[in-house]
């Protein structure tokens, strides 16, 4: 086991290849630690989806836009292309404030899969069959642990592929940047995906249920 | 109905990624429709993109660009929740908004043996089909080359293995040789993709032949 001193050595000796994460929400920063990821983008787009709050809106757009930004053009798109189609994605999370639930994934997974479908039609003109959708929308109420469990995956999941091998971890930004065809990618992440799983395969049982 | 074949995590990790050609993204999405387990693990995987996403290096968007955000949504009506469109027939939503609707609205072609197909419209880099086979009939030789997906949506087929029946999803690649029959019963719908464009051969006369792979 190593402690956390030792994480954070393991951490700081990787090499960073352009793109990889980073490492600034766990460093500090005279003497305080960065305030970023405390943010509760979820409570933000809830009060988008909810209120049509234009300055949570805004506090979304400038945390994600660049973001979003930089994985286009990671995924081959020229800087122009990759702003307006950033552009289109938060005009999108607007739009379909309606579908986010807290208690299904987190505001980070949920703009990942706007973009990701944005750059398909964007970079391959091709459409993209979704799911059927489920008769589940956000809950009125939903309970504040699922809640939180399923904001806090997508730290988790950074901590987790900040502490894999650098190819792993290179292997599965290569992934999902679109350099690897389908039949090269290797579906053994070394990611904790089953706790997720799970949470996901409950909510689902239990929507199931009620439908009855 | 339970299902016993799933997605592999390679095509779940390829769909989350949104790597795979359009065709396979529809026999995903399509069986994801029909399976929670596949959903759960699909979700996984959309879970590691989100994330990268939030661990990536940002690059600076141009300076007006919160400005020309803001005063785009100001004109933009906010969707509001509507029923899901749950399709009464036998193809989950993916599928029949490819179709343009449900079995009666399939243009079928005889491929010959009583076996019928259509070919449905995707990007070349492979090809989505649906596949009618009678019941207690083969399923057809056809050749290919990489990986097929064959999804039952109707009936069942069996090899000397195992059975697919409804929601099933069989995963083959060129090496492997079985002979697939359709279960007495109920005629067999699938919906198959494959990665180069298919090559049906010519047919061969049906049960009289024992050698057969998909
Ligand atoms: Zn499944």
């Amino acid at each position: 086991m190593l402690d956390a001193r030792d994480a954070a050595v393991t951490e700081q000796a990787l090499p960073l290849p352009l793109g990889s994460v980073r490492f600034g929400s766990r460093q500090k920063k005279d003497g305080l630690l960065a305030t970023t990821d405390d943010t509760d983008w979820a409570d933000l787009l809830v009060k988008v989806r909810d209120h049509q709050d234009r300055a949570a809106f805004a506090a979304l757009f400038r945390h994600f836009a660049p973001r979003v930004k930089a994985f286009l053009m990671k995924s081959g798109a020229g800087a122009s292309l990759a702003e307006e189609c950033a552009q289109d994605v938060m005009a999108t999370l607007w739009q379909k404030a309606h579908l986010f639930d807290p208690a299904r994934a987190s505001v980070a997974t949920w703009v990942y899969t706007i973009a990701r479908n944005r750059r398909i039609d964007a970079l391959r003109k091709a459409r993209r069959a979704e799911p059927e959708e489920l008769d589940w929308g956000p809950e009125p109420e939903p309970d504040q642990a699922e809640v939180m469990e399923a904001q806090e995956e997508t730290e988790r999941l950074g901590r987790a592929l900040a502490a894999l091998p650098a190819p792993q971890r290179t292997l599965i930004e290569r992934a999902f940047y679109g350099e690897l065809s389908h039949s090269e990618i290797a579906a053994e992440t070394g990611l904790p995906l089953g706790t997720i799983k799970s949470r996901i395969r409950l909510a689902l049982d239990k929507l199931r249920h009620q439908l009855g | 109905m339970t299902i016993r074949h799933h997605l592999s995590d390679q095509l779940l990790m390829a769909y989350a990624a949104g790597q795979l050609p359009e065709a396979f993204n529809l026999v995903v999405a399509t069986h994801v429709s029909l399976c929670d387990e596949c959903r759960a693990r699909a979700g996984s995987f959309d879970a590691v993109g989100g994330a990268l996403l939030e661990e990536a290096e940002e690059i600076s968007m141009g300076e007006d660009a919160l400005a020309r955000a803001l005063e785009r949504i100001e004109g933009l009506p906010q969707a509001t929740r509507s029923e899901p469109l749950k399709p009464a027939g036998i193809f989950p939503a993916p599928l029949a908004d490819y179709v343009g609707g449900d079995l009666s609205a399939v243009r079928w072609r005889k491929v010959g043996g009583g076996v019928r197909q259509a070919i449905l419209p995707t990007s070349k880099d492979a090809t989505a089909r649906l596949l009618y086979i009678p019941a207690g009939t083969a399923v057809p030789d056809h050749g290919h080359r990489g990986m097929e997906l064959t999804l039952v949506l109707q009936g069942a087929f069996a090899d000397e293995n195992d059975r697919f029946g409804r929601g099933d999803i069989e995963i083959a690649d060129e090496e492997m040789e079985h002979t697939p029959v359709a279960l007495a019963g109920q005629d067999c719908i699938c919906l198959a993709a494959t990665d180069a464009p298919l090559r049906f051969r010519g047919l061969i006369p049906r049960l009289a032949q024992p050698l057969l792979r998909i």
